[in-house]
C-alpha cells in the first residue's frame, strides 16, 4: 500500500515541494496541504498515514523559530494532531518543522506527555545562519531510522542549537530518544569542518518520541535524495568510473523516506 | 492603554555573547550584556489576555516573559532600539496575526510595535552607550532610547509609548501652477520637487528643463494646470530609472540610441543566425528575459539596488533581493523563482575616513565596513526567508565604491511554456478587466525611489526612499499566485509594483488594454492620511498588480482570502486611451496614455573619447614568488568569501548540483549548476564576469573581458557553448560628462562585437547611471566620488545532463594538468599590478595594456571544450581570470587538497617574465586536469586550439611550480595556501 502523506504548507514554509517529491520518490502518495485548509476543514488529517512538517521560515520565525506556526496549530488543530499520533501515524519534522514540533511539545513527549515543551532549538553558537553538510550517527530504534548507521546530510539554519535542562537530557539518553548525533565522518574530515555545527548539547541533531514514530531532524534529508546533490559527487564519480564501478543515482537521504513508507507495507 | 511585553533569556544568550565581543573589538569597555525582546501593544486588553499573548511569545525552556513589568538586571546603561513611526514592522505584524488567532478578534492596522533592549554593563559613559546604539541602529528607520540605571529605575523602564503614525493634514490633490512658472521655477520643481505650503520641497522629480517644458506645453494645450498626482506620475514614468533614456536617446550619430543599436541589435542578429537553434523566447520585453528549457522556460533578471543600500544597507539589500523576486513572479503569467544571484562592490572595509552628505560635517554617511555588513545581512535575511536558493555571487572591493556601493541582485525563474494550450509567457490585460492590487498595503515608505535613483546621492536625498522588505507576506502571495491562481487561469496579466509603485505598474499594463481608471480611495493603506499622490507613487513593498476578468473575480478573491493574501479591486482597464484617477469623487489625473508613455522628448547626447595614459609600471620581477602567491591569495578580490556563501541557503528547493564552495578545500567557484526539475537531469549553469579596474584603461576591453569571463566560467562548469544567454548591468557615473558617455559607448560597442562573435545573446538588462556621491570629506571639504564604470555580465547556460558537470577541484593524483589558451603579457589593470603598486608606491599600478579578447581563437577553444565535457574527458576545470594562472593553479590544488607539480616551460603565449606568466589576466584560458587515460582523447578533441601540458597532480600536498628554465620558483604546501586564502575574511 502506498501510504498517504500530508506535507504541510504554511506561510513561510519553503521546503514543501522537495519534501513531497522525496516521499513520492520513496513510494508514497504525497499531497501538499495548506494549514488553513486543515483548519477550515477542507482537508482532514485522519485521511493520511504520514504527516510531514517541512522546513522554511514559518511566519518569518519573527518571534522565535517555529513558534508562530506552533501556536496556530495548537489553537486550531490540537485534537486532530493528538488523534493522528494515537492512531499509529508517522510524523516527521525537518528543520523548521522540527522547531515547530518542539514548540508543540510533540518531541520529546516523554512518557506520552505530548504538549509539554521540554527542549528547544536556539541560536547557533556562531549567531549566524549556516548552510553546510554534516555527518550523522543514527540510533536505529525508530521506524524512520531503522538500519541506518552513518549518513551525511546538509543543514541550513540559524537556530539549530539543541538545548534542554540536564534532567531532560539525562532522560533523553536513558530512554534512547536521541535519534542522531553530529559526528566527524566523511564530510567533516575531508572538508575540515567541526562535527557539531551549532553548539548543540551532546551533539544532538535529531530526536524521536518514545513510540519512535515521531522524528525531528535539523538536517535536510530531502536535499540529499539525488547523487548529484552530494557536495563531493564529482569526486566520487571520478573514483567510481576509474575503478569500474557503477555511478549511483540516489543520495543517502532517500533512505529515511523509504523507511517511513516501508513501515506501512 | 498600551501594554508592554518583555521576553528575556533564562540561559546564557549567544546573541549577547557575540554582541559583547563585537563591542569589545570596537574598543568599548563592555563587560556584559543582556538582550530583551519587547513588544508594545496598543490595544485595550485585560490582564488575562496579555498573559496569554506573553505565554505564546515565550518558550519556557529558555525564556521568561513579563507583562508591564520590566526586567531589571544589573546594568549601567539600557539602550532601546525600535522602528520609527510608519516603518514596516514585520515582527509586530506577526505578533498581531498570532493575537488575532488566539484571541479570535480582529485588530485593524498596526497595534504591535517591536523593539529590542540591550542592557550593557561595563566602564561606559552615556556617550559610549549612545555610540553603541548608533552603531547598531539606523537613524533613517529606527529610534533609539538610552537610559542609565537610575533613570531606568525611576521611570520604571522604557514604558509603553506608541510610535504610531499621526498625520493631521487632510489628504487632497493640489493643482501645481506651471503654466505661469518661469524656467527657474520649472527647474526647481524638477530638481527639488513640488513646494509644500511651508516652503519645503517634496523631493526630487528628476525632470530637467526640457522635460518640464514639454509638460508645460502639454498642459497649455489642455488649457489647465496639472495636479500633483499628474506631475508625480509623469516624473515616475519618465525617470531615468524607468525609461533608461541615456541608453535610449540619440547619441552622436547613433539615432536609435545605444540600447537598440548595440545590445538589442546583437541579440536580433544572433537569433537570426542561429535560425532553428535559437533558444531565446522572450527578450527585453517583460520583467525578466527567458530562454527555452524543454517544455519549460528559464527566466533571468538582474537588478541593482545601489542608492537605498548606501543609506540603509540592510533594508536596501533585503528589499533588493525580495523585490527582484517579483521580476520572476511578474514574468509572463508568473514564473516560480528558483535561484537568486548576488554581487556586491564595496569600498575598502578598513577605511575609516568619514564622509558627510551635508555641509559642516553633518549627515554622516555609513562606513564601508558597516555598509558591507549590512548589505550581506540584508540578502541573508531577505533571501533565506524567501525560500529561493542563493548559490551564485561575488564580492569586489575598490576605493571608488566608498561613496556608493553597488548591490546586484538577480532571480532565475521556471515556468511551463504552456498550460492547456495557453502560452504562459504571453499576457494581455483586456478592457473591462479589474485592476487588482495584491499583497502588502501602501504607506509613506518608498516614496520617490525611482526618481531618487535617477540622481546622485547628496544632502537632499530623501529618507523615505528606503523601504523594508517583508519576504513572508510576499511568499504567501507568490505561492497563491504562481502555484494556484495562474494555472486556474484567474488573471490575464500581472506585473510587479517596483519603481514608481502603482503609477508605473498600472500605466505599464494599460499599454496592453489601451487605458485605465483607478479610484485611489479603494487602495488599502497602512495608516490614514496619505496624500493621493503618495498613494499613487509609493513603492511600499510586496505588491503585485493583476488584471482579473470580472467573471473570475469571485474565484480569485476567494482563493486569496483563504491564503491570507489581501487583494483589492482598485479600478478597471479600459481602451479609452486615457489614464484616469479619482480621489474623493474628483478627477485627479486625466492624461492621454500616449503622452504618458511616449511624450518625453528625446535629448541628443554627444560623447568625447576617453584617453588616458597611465605611468607604465617599472619594477623587476619579485624575488620570492612563493610569498607573492600567498599575498595574492589573500587579496580581498581573490580571497575566500566562504563566510557569505555559507550564510546564504544555497540548497533550498533541492536543486543544487555544483555548489558555491567546491572540493575538499571549499573553494569559491566561479560558476554554479542547478537542476530545476526533480524528474529530469537537464540543468542550468550560472556565472558572471566583472572587471571594473580595466575601465581605468579602456571600457571596450573591460566590457569584452566581462563577457568573455562570464561565458568561459559557464563553459568550464559544463554549459553548452552554443546555448548561453547574457544579462547586462551597466553601473555608470556622471552621465552628463561627455567622456563618461564616451566610455559608455565603447563598452556598448564591445558588448555588440563580443556577443555577436560568441553567439551569446543578451536577453535582459538594467542600467544605473548615477553612481556618484557628492558631499564632504573628513575635513568638511567638498568631494565627489564616482564608481568606476562597471559592467556586470551574468551568464545563463544550459547543460543537458547535469551528471556531466565539472567542478574546479583536482581529483585524482597522477592526473595531467593542462592549460587551454595562451599566456600573453597583458598586465594592465591586473590584480598583480595593483598589489605591487600598493606595496611599492602605496597605490595600485594600472598600466596601459588590459587584456584583449580574441573572440575567434576563444570561440574555437570553447566549442572544442564543450565537446570534451560532453565526452566526459575533463576531471576538473577552473577558468583563469582575476589573479591569472597562479591563482587558478592554487584554486585547483586547494579544491582537491592535492599538490601540483607544474612547469612554465613550453607554455604557449607571448609572456616572457615568470611573474607575468603567473599573473597576467589574458582572456580565453581554462586550467583543467585530465585522467591520463583520457589525455590522448582530450588533446585530439582540443585540436586547433592552444593547449599546454603543465604537469601533474601530486599524491601529497606539495605545491611546486618550476620556471621557464626548469628551476623551482614556487614551493609550498596546499595547507598553507589554504590558510592564506581563508585568512583575509576570518572574523567577518
Amino acid at each position: 500500500m502506498k501510504p498517504k502523506t500530508l506535507v504541510l504548507a504554511a506561510y513561510g514554509i519553503n521546503c514543501d515541494e522537495e519534501t513531497k517529491f522525496a516521499f513520492e520518490r520513496a513510494g508514497a502518495e504525497a499531497e501538499l496541504v495548506h494549514v488553513n485548509d486543515l483548519i477550515d476543514g477542507h482537508k482532514k488529517l485522519s485521511d493520511y498515514q504520514i504527516l510531514a512538517f517541512p522546513g522554511g521560515f514559518s511566519y518569518g520565525d519573527d518571534t522565535g523559530a517555529g513558534k508562530a506556526l506552533a501556536n496556530r496549530i495548537e489553537n486550531h488543530l490540537r485534537e486532530g494532531v493528538r488523534d493522528f499520533i494515537s492512531k499509529e501515524g508517522l510524523v516527521i519534522g525537518i528543520c523548521n518543522g522540527f522547531q515547530v514540533m518542539t514548540n508543540l511539545g510533540l518531541l520529546p513527549g516523554i512518557e506520552g506527555n505530548y504538549g509539554e515543551r521540554k527542549v528547544a532549538l536556539i541560536d547557533n553558537d556562531s549567531s549566524r545562519f549556516d548552510c553546510r553538510w554534516v555527518d550523522l550517527e543514527f540510533n536505529p530504534r525508530s521506524p524512520w531510522t531503522q538500519r541506518l548507521k552513518r549518513m551525511s546530510l546538509p543543514i541550513a539554519h540559524g537556530e539549530g542549537k539543541f538545548y534542554t535542562d540536564s534532567e531532560t537530557l539525562r532522560k533523553l539518553h536513558e530512554r534512547k530518544l536521541v535519534a542522531a548525533t553530529y559526528v566527524s565522518g566523511e564530510i567533516c574530515q575531508s572538508e575540515l569542518l567541526p562535527a557539531n555545527p551549532n553548539g548543540s548539547l551532546d551533539d544532538i541533531a535529531c530526536l524521536i518520541d518514545e513510540s519512535g514514530r515521531i522524528l525531528g531532524l535539523m538536517p535536510h534529508p530531502e536535499r540529499a535524495v539525488d547523487f548529484t546533490q552530494l557536495p563531493n559527487w564529482t569526486l566520487l564519480k571520478e573514483q567510481y568510473r576509474r575503478s569500474g564501478r557503477e555511478i549511483p543515482n540516489e543520495g543517502p537521504g532517500i533512505k529515511i523516506f523509504r523507511n517511513g513508507v516501508n513501515y506501512f507495507s | 492603554m498600551a501594554h508592554r511585553i518583555d521576553i528575556a533569556r533564562t540561559i546564557p544568550d549567544n546573541r549577547a555573547k557575540t554582541l559583547v565581543s563585537n563591542l569589545q573589538n570596537q574598543g568599548f569597555k563592555v563587560s556584559g550584556a543582556e538582550i530583551v525582546d519587547s513588544y508594545t501593544i496598543d490595544a485595550d486588553l485585560d490582564g488575562g489576555d496579555m498573559r496569554r499573548i506573553a505565554d505564546s511569545l515565550t518558550n519556557p525552556v529558555f525564556q521568561e516573559g513579563r507583562v508591564d513589568d520590566s526586567f531589571k538586571p544589573r546594568f549601567d546603561y539600557a539602550v532601546e532600539i525600535g522602528f520609527l513611526p510608519g516603518v514596516t514592522d514585520n515582527i509586530g505584524n506577526t505578533v498581531r496575526e498570532g493575537m488575532e488567532d488566539s484571541l479570535k478578534r480582529n485588530f485593524d492596522g498596526q497595534i504591535v510595535y517591536s523593539s529590542r533592549v540591550l542592557f550593557l554593563s561595563g566602564d561606559l559613559t552615556r556617550e559610549d552607550a549612545q555610540r553603541v546604539a548608533n552603531g547598531l541602529a539606523n537613524p533613517l528607520i529606527q529610534r533609539i532610547n538610552v537610559l542609565d540605571y537610575r533613570e531606568f529605575v525611576n521611570s520604571r523602564g522604557f514604558g509603553s509609548k506608541v510610535p504610531r503614525v499621526r498625520i493631521s493634514e487632510k489628504p487632497s490633490a493640489d493643482l501645481i501652477d506651471i503654466l505661469n512658472a518661469d524656467d527657474h521655477e520649472l527647474q526647481r520643481i524638477g530638481k527639488q520637487g513640488i513646494a509644500n505650503p511651508d516652503g519645503t520641497r517634496r523631493g526630487p522629480l528628476a525632470l530637467d528643463l526640457t522635460y518640464m517644458g514639454t509638460i508645460r506645453d502639454y498642459f497649455a494645450r489642455q488649457g489647465r494646470n496639472p495636479s500633483d498626482v499628474e506631475l508625480e506620475s509623469i516624473a515616475q514614468t519618465w525617470s531615468e530609472h524607468c525609461r533608461h533614456t541615456i541608453f535610449a536617446d540619440p547619441i552622436d550619430d547613433i539615432e536609435s540610441g545605444l540600447f537598440k543599436h548595440f545590445i538589442r541589435r546583437a541579440t536580433d542578429e544572433i537569433r537570426r543566425a542561429k535560425g532553428n537553434e535559437d533558444f531565446c523566447v522572450s527578450v527585453f520585453r517583460d520583467n525578466s528575459g527567458a530562454i527555452a528549457f524543454g517544455d519549460y522556460l528559464i527566466t533571468d533578471k538582474v537588478e541593482t539596488h545601489n542608492s537605498p543600500s548606501a543609506l540603509d544597507p540592510f533594508g536596501g539589500s533585503a528589499t533588493g533581493i525580495v523585490g527582484v523576486k517579483r521580476d520572476a513572479m511578474g514574468f509572463g503569467l508568473g514564473a516560480k523563482p528558483i535561484l537568486f544571484r548576488y554581487g556586491f562592490c564595496f569600498g575598502n572595509p578598513d577605511d575609516e575616513r568619514p564622509l558627510f552628505k551635508g555641509e559642516n560635517k553633518t549627515q554622516k554617511m555609513l562606513s564601508p565596513r558597516r555598509i558591507m555588513n549590512g548589505v550581506i545581512e540584508g540578502v541573508n535575511a531577505g533571501g533565506n526567508q524567501s525560500g529561493v536558493a542563493t548559490p551564485q555571487g561575488f564580492v569586489y572591493f575598490d576605493d571608488k565604491y566608498r561613496g556608493k556601493p553597488l548591490v546586484f541582485v538577480g532571480v532565475v525563474g521556471l515556468i511551463p511554456r504552456e498550460v492547456n494550450g495557453r502560452k504562459l509567457y504571453e499576457k494581455r490585460a483586456m478592457p473591462g478587466d479589474y485592476i487588482v492590487m495584491a499583497g502588502g498595503r501602501v504607506g509613506k515608505d518608498g516614496i520617490h525611489g525611482a526618481t531618487f535613483s535617477s540622481e546622485a546621492i547628496d544632502s537632499g536625498s530623501p529618507a523615505t526612499a528606503v523601504q523594508i522588505a517583508d519576504p513572508i507576506t510576499q511568499k504567501k502571495m507568490n505561492d497563491a499566485i504562481v502555484k494556484e491562481a495562474r494555472d486556474l487561469k484567474l488573471f490575464t496579466s500581472i506585473t510587479d509594483n517596483g519603481a514608481g509603485g502603482l503609477s508605473c505598474s498600472v500605466a505599464e499594463m494599460a499599454k496592453e488594454s489601451g487605458g485605465f481608471f483607478v479610484d485611489l480611495n479603494k487602495v488599502p493603506l497602512k495608516y490614514p492620511g496619505l496624500q493621493p499622490w503618495e498613494t499613487w507613487v509609493s513603492e511600499s513593498q510586496e505588491r503585485m498588480t493583476l488584471s482579473v476578468p470580472k467573471d473570475k473575480w469571485d474565484e480569485f478573491s476567494g482563493l486569496m482570502q483563504r491564503r491570507g493574501v489581501e487583494a483589492t479591486v482598485i479600478g478597471e482597464f479600459t481602451d479609452s486611451g486615457k489614464c484616469l484617477v479619482n480621489y474623493d469623487g474628483k478627477n485627479v489625473m486625466d492624461l492621454d496614455i500616449n503622452f504618458l508613455h511616449d511624450g518625453l522628448p528625446k535629448r541628443r547626447m554627444t560623447t568625447k573619447p576617453f584617453v588616458k595614459r597611465h605611468a607604465e609600471p617599472n619594477f623587476s620581477e619579485l624575488e620570492d614568488l612563493t610569498l607573492t602567491l600567498h599575498s595574492m591569495l589573500g587579496r580581498r578580490n581573490i580571497a575566500s568569501f566562504g563566510f557569505i556563501s555559507r550564510q546564504y541557503d544555497h540548497e533550498v528547493q533541492g536543486n543544487s548540483v555544483l555548489k558555491p564552495l567546491q572540493g575538499r578545500g571549499l573553494v569559491n567557484a566561479d560558476a554554479t549548476v542547478a537542476k530545476p526539475l526533480p524528474h529530469s537531469n537537464k540543468g542550468i549553469v550560472l556565472s558572471h564576469g566583472i572587471n571594473p579596474r580595466y575601465s581605468e584603461i579602456d571600457t571596450y576591453n573591460m566590457a569584452a573581458a566581462a563577457i568573455d569571463t562570464a561565458v568561459r566560467n559557464a563553459v568550464s562548469a559544463g554549459a553548452d557553448f552554443n546555448r548561453i544567454a547574457l544579462l547586462d548591468n551597466f553601473c555608470w557615473c556622471s552621465p552628463d560628462d561627455p567622456e563618461r558617455l564616451g566610455q559608455l559607448k565603447s563598452a556598448a560597442l564591445a558588448c555588440y562585437d563580443t556577443a555577436v562573435a560568441y553567439g551569446t545573446p543578451f536577453i535582459s538588462g538594467k542600467d544605473s547611471m548615477f553612481n556618484d556621491f557628492k558631499g564632504f570629506d573628513e575635513n568638511g571639504k567638498p568631494i565627489k566620488i564616482s564608481v568606476p564604470p562597471t559592467l556586470l555580465v551574468s551568464s545563463l547556460g544550459i547543460i543537458d545532463d547535469v551528471r556531466k558537470a565539472v567542478s574546479l577541484d583536482a581529483k585524482i593524483p597522477g592526473d595531467v594538468v593542462y592549460l587551454i589558451g595562451e599566456n600573453d603579457e597583458e598586465m594592465g589593470g591586473s590584480e598583480y599590478f595593483a598589489m605591487v603598486g600598493e606595496q611599492q608606491k602605496g597605490e595600485a599600478f594600472i598600466g596601459n595594456l588590459a587584456p584583449r579578447v580574441e573572440t575567434g581563437r576563444n570561440r574555437r577553444a570553447y566549442e572544442s571544450f564543450s565537446r570534451a565535457i560532453e565526452r566526459e574527458l575533463i576531471s576538473s576545470a577552473q577558468s583563469v581570470h582575476r589573479g591569472g594562472l597562479g591563482i587558478a593553479l592554487a584554486k585547483t590544488a586547494m579544491g582537491g587538497m592535492l599538490g601540483l607539480d607544474v612547469s612554465l616551460q613550453g607554455i604557449k603565449g607571448l609572456a616572457t617574465r615568470e611573474d607575468y606568466q603567473l599573473y597576467s589576466e589574458t582572456s580565453g584560458r581554462i586550467l583543467v586536469t585530465v585522467n591520463p587515460a583520457n589525455a590522448g582523447d582530450f588533446e585530439e578533441t582540443m585540436k586547433g586550439s592552444s593547449v599546454s601540458r603543465l604537469g601533474t597532480v601530486r599524491t601529497d600536498d606539495k605545491f611546486i611550480v618550476k620556471g621557464m628554465d626548469g628551476k623551482r620558483i614556487i614551493g609550498t604546501s596546499v595547507n598553507t595556501l589554504l590558510h592564506s586564502y581563508k585568512s583575509t575574511f576570518r572574523g567577518y
